[in-house]
């Protein structure tokens, strides 16, 4: 493997081909905000809030889906990059009910620890209020769409680790949902494993345990590197969670 | 159902273990297709147009015939807006919002069949006869605003025009029986 | 079938048409059926039959012929009259009075040494208009598949991408890619299988260029097709057509199983060793589907989401094979290039932009239809020569091009030439062609609302800037034009429009705002007439809210 060397804000680092500026970043402990990714599962490219300015390259591109290339100077985290970054995540909030302070994953919660992260104080968008459903029907989990950020991780998590895809996206645009079978009841759903895998991997408290009250859910991710090591190189080490 | 017995013995052979022999057609596409995943668009658009809308047992019974989750087909006739959930009325009026018709006055127009019909775009009236649908460009921006009524396209229309045309279709006699579209394949 | 048999078809055809002494032709492109060509060519036909005519004369239906605000149209081919408006009176006195008597019928001719016609080359809809769109022999007589033949036999692959590169073809789709690049990449690209796939989801609204060649010449997409097919060494096409558009998927058919049964697709085209198939996909209703990476999603039986670029289709594309996608009208240009050779094409158009381009004029504007025009020309000839300029007592604002992802060019801009470059340097952008006139009574910050809630409802939601950031666009824009805004709100608004641009996922995203962006640059004083001072809102309600844990 041919190894590309690269500049990443103002620093020189070597990579091998095929990474991602991503994986890069992460190797070697520069901060960037990420969501819909997670490590484990394909990436999607889809929240945009890893976008980075590459020299020569008019566009921003996501660090997550682009891979390295010889000699490429990157900026990660330019005024305009930060102020975007804000943006997205002020119209993630103004997108769903997000309420913090009665929310069983407050404190645990990846949208919440991002807007601290990109220093978002006030949204300046109307908030849209939407008329979201819930869903208790399951016997040990609860899905509330109000929190749900459509980062589909709980869609490729049952997907391409537990194998069942009992999620999937519906509707479209601003109406897209995560549902389950032809928007049945997720207790009533067949393939449900009732795993749980999708609660874990969930970044906010759309999906989250029964019995859990505010401030209680807390997402184990580690389970996911655990069982992706274990599948590929036959190796049965534990994770902490480190995310 | 069927008229006689001796017919009811003959189809009982061929017909479809549902009863319903209209799945015999749609069978007949997903063999021409294999059975593969990837055609399920094609064969969602032969569903409807045998059935005239997917009802939920139909996307059940395809993602189980190519062998999908029930929550992709789903999620896939629900994204295309083509594809109908739920039946339509007797009629529809598809208007064309856009850019020419748009530009010629289709909004006018909406307003004026909402106002007067009392039903929004998207919905069907309360007698069930006209579903009001819009559409992004039919195509045919020479003769903007556009509408499609019933699968006839009328340009150059009118809010009196359409508002009369509607009237036409709430008053229609219901046709003795829908017949079954020819099969896209 | 050989390439002499071809060319013996092609003899036979021209022989039988000469035979007739009229051919009379009438659109039957999507426009005139609407306005009822139909009963036209019943008229037609039942008066040529009346006068036992059926020998001499022959009544044909065509594709588009152009003049849709005119229709429905029928033209004389033998003496080259052209009339509009006809209607089921007019056509018995066509057949009665003109072809049986020679006595013109003086009150539906239209003139075609017009601009309408005069100003326009044609190239894409050379056939459009001319021949039966649902007869193979009279596209082969009309020199149709005698480019595949060329190719096929004559050339080798990479001559046929470097004659297409030479030619400074570029993709009429809209960003304008170099065609001949494009092949060359699929071509060089690994890859068991590779595939060409024509982008017919032509979702623009106002836009019907498409549609027209696609029902008036689909045997031209065909060989364009098969002649990529040829270059890049792929053995299967795809068309993905529009479900809304079921007469050209219909002709398309026909014209797929046409050229089958000849042996001019299938197996051993014209005896040589290269095969081709094209399968027809009819999409849903999406237009983010136009988007490549959405197609490709959409033909593989998926929701039509894109996805991140690189990898290009060119390298991997359906089911990760290396994948040409190219628009129906650049697919239309292949055969008279590799026809009449590169230089040919290259003399017409600008430095940049070569051949020509084919718009669809429509909006508040005399003539409606479909035009094609050298690349580079004034926009003001399109708009006032060629499509007569605005109705009477109405006065000229802008013309809208590149559909929700254009923008608007107002009057300083118009004698602009028509390419590329120069569009995108007033904010517009090419796109597949739609060209919509608006006059005075059309207000800009509706329209850049109308475009927004197009984006907003086609968005397909996976990426957070487009789904949630069009949402708000429209909404800053609604509360404009209700007069409910601020200068907070329209700075919200030019923010949030350059970051929407900048950061989303794919075209759609990208070019949602530029109706926005382009009407605030050119018509910002109508956003501004239609604030709030900036006292009221001191005093308003507060829309602004503090998200804390």
């Amino acid at each position: 493997m041919a190894i590309k060397t690269l500049t990443i804000d103002g620093d020189q680092y070597s990579a091998q081909e095929g990474e991602t500026i991503l994986t890069v970043m992460r190797q070697h402990n520069i901060p960037i905000p990420t969501l819909c990714h997670l490590e484990g599962l394909s990436t999607v490219g889809a929240c945009r809030l890893c976008v980075v300015q590459v020299e020569g390259i008019p566009k921003l591109l996501p660090a997550c889906t682009t891979r390295v290339e010889e000699g490429m100077v990157i900026h990660t985290a330019t005024d305009k990059l930060k102020k975007y970054r804000r943006m997205i995540i002020a119209l993630l909030a103004s997108e769903g009910n997000h309420v913090c302070a009665v929310c069983v994953a407050n404190n645990h919660c990846e949208l919440q620890e991002l807007a601290y992260q990109v220093g978002l104080v006030r949204v300046r968008y109307p908030y849209l209020f939407p008329k979201k459903s819930l869903d208790a029907t399951h016997k040990e989990y609860v899905m509330d769409r109000n929190r749900c950020v459509l980062c589909t991780r709980c869609v490729r998590v049952c997907d391409e680790v537990e194998g069942a895809h009992v999620w999937d996206v519906a509707g479209r645009g601003i109406n897209c949902e995560i549902v389950t079978g032809l928007d049945d009841a997720w207790g009533k759903t067949e393939t449900c494993t009732s795993c749980g895998k999708c609660v874990m991997v969930c970044p906010t408290g759309a999906l989250f345990e029964k019995g859990v009250t505010v401030a209680e859910m807390e997402k184990q991710k580690g389970f996911l590197k655990y069982i992706i090591t274990a599948r590929q190189k036959k190796e049965w080490v534990s994770f902490t969670d480190g995310q | 159902m069927l008229p006689n017995m001796s017919l009811q013995e003959k189809s009982q052979k061929t017909a479809h273990p549902s009863g319903d022999n209209r799945f015999k057609l749609l069978d007949r596409a997903i063999t021409k297709h294999q059975g593969r995943g990837d055609s399920l668009i094609e064969i969602l658009h032969v569903a409807q147009g045998i059935f005239g809308y997917l009802e939920n047992d139909l996307l059940i019974y395809v993602a189980h015939a190519i062998k999908l989750p029930i929550s992709r087909v789903y999620g896939v006739a629900t994204f295309y807006h083509f594809f109908n959930l739920k039946p339509n009325g007797e009629h529809t009026f598809v208007l064309c919002m856009g850019t020419a018709c748009y530009v010629k006055g289709a909004e006018q127009i909406q307003n004026a069949l909402e106002e007067h019909h009392h039903c929004k775009f998207g919905q069907t009236t309360k007698d069930n006869k006209v579903s009001f649908i819009t559409a992004r460009c039919v195509g045919s921006c020479g003769l903007a605003p556009v509408a499609v009524l019933d699968n006839a396209v009328v340009g150059k229309l009118t809010r009196d025009e359409s508002i009369k045309r509607v009237e036409q279709m709430r008053n229609s006699v219901k046709a003795t029986e829908q017949t079954v579209q020819e099969v896209v394949v | 079938m050989t390439i002499e048999d071809l060319q013996e078809l092609s003899e036979q055809e021209q022989q039988r048409q000469s035979e007739k002494k009229h051919r009379i032709l009438y659109c039957s492109a999507a426009g005139c059926v609407s306005c009822g060509s139909d009963n036209v060519s019943a008229m037609l036909k039942t008066k040529v039959k009346e006068h036992t005519l059926e020998k001499e004369c022959e009544v044909i239906g065509t594709g588009c012929m152009g003049l849709c605000g005119e229709g429905p149209l029928v033209k004389v081919q033998s003496d080259n009259i052209l009339y509009q408006n006809v209607d089921e009176v007019t056509a018995s006195q066509i057949v009665e009075s003109h072809i049986l008597n020679g006595k013109r019928v003086e009150k539906n001719i239209c003139d075609t040494s017009a601009p309408f016609f005069a100003s326009q080359t044609k190239i894409v809809l050379e056939n459009c208009g001319r021949i039966n769109s649902e007869s193979i022999d009279e596209y082969v007589a009309a020199l149709g598949y005698e480019a595949l033949g060329k190719a096929l036999t004559e050339m080798q692959p990479h001559d046929v991408i470097e004659e297409i590169r030479k030619s400074g073809l570029r993709g009429r789709g809209g960003a304008g890619y170099s065609t001949g690049l494009k092949w060359g990449i699929v071509r060089k690209a690994h890859g068991e299988q590779k595939y060409i796939v024509c982008n017919a989801d032509e979702g623009d609204p106002g836009a019907f260029m498409d549609r027209s060649v696609l029902e008036g010449d689909p045997h031209r997409v065909l060989e364009g097709m098969a002649i990529a097919g040829y270059a890049v060494g792929a053995s299967q096409g795809y068309v993905y057509c529009r479900a809304e558009y079921p007469l050209a998927i219909e002709r398309l058919k026909l014209a797929i199983k046409q050229a089958e049964k000849i042996g001019l697709l299938g197996n051993r085209i014209l005896e040589s060793q290269f095969n081709f198939r094209i399968d027809i996909r009819i999409g849903a209703g999406a237009f983010v589907c136009g988007e490549e990476t959405a197609l490709i999603a959409s033909i593989e039986g998926r929701r039509g989401n894109p996805r991140t670029r690189p990898p290009y289709p060119s390298e991997k594309g359906l089911w990760g094979m290396p994948t040409v996608i190219n628009n129906v009208e650049t697919f239309a240009n292949v055969a008279p290039i590799i026809r009449n050779g590169s230089d040919w094409f290259s003399k017409i158009g600008t430095e940049k932009s070569k051949g020509t381009k084919v718009f669809a004029l429509a909006g508040n504007i005399r003539n409606t239809g479909l035009i094609e025009v050298p690349m580079g020309i004034p926009l003001r000839k399109i708009i006032f020569d060629i499509g007569g300029g605005t109705p009477e007592g109405q006065e000229f604002k802008a013309a809208q091009t590149g559909g929700p992802s254009g923008g608007c060019i107002p009057n300083e801009h118009l004698d602009l030439p028509v390419d590329y470059e120069s569009l995108l340097a007033v904010g517009s952008f090419m796109g597949s062609g739609g060209l919509i006139v608006m006059d005075s009574t059309s207000r800009m910050v509706d329209v850049a609302k109308f475009f927004m809630q197009f984006c907003m409802d086609e968005s397909c939601g996976k990426c957070i800037p487009c789904r949630v950031g069009t949402r708000h666009i429209y909404g800053l824009l609604d509360k404009i034009s209700k007069k409910k805004a601020t200068q907070d709100d329209l700075t919200l608004l030019e923010e949030l429009c350059v970051m929407v641009k900048e950061t989303s996922l794919c075209g759609l995203g990208q070019g949602a705002p530029n109706p926005v962006i382009s009407t605030l640059r050119f018509f910002r004083h109508e956003y501004e007439q239609l604030l709030q001072p900036v006292e009221t809102y001191l005093g308003g309600e507060v829309e602004v809210a503090d998200f804390e844990k």
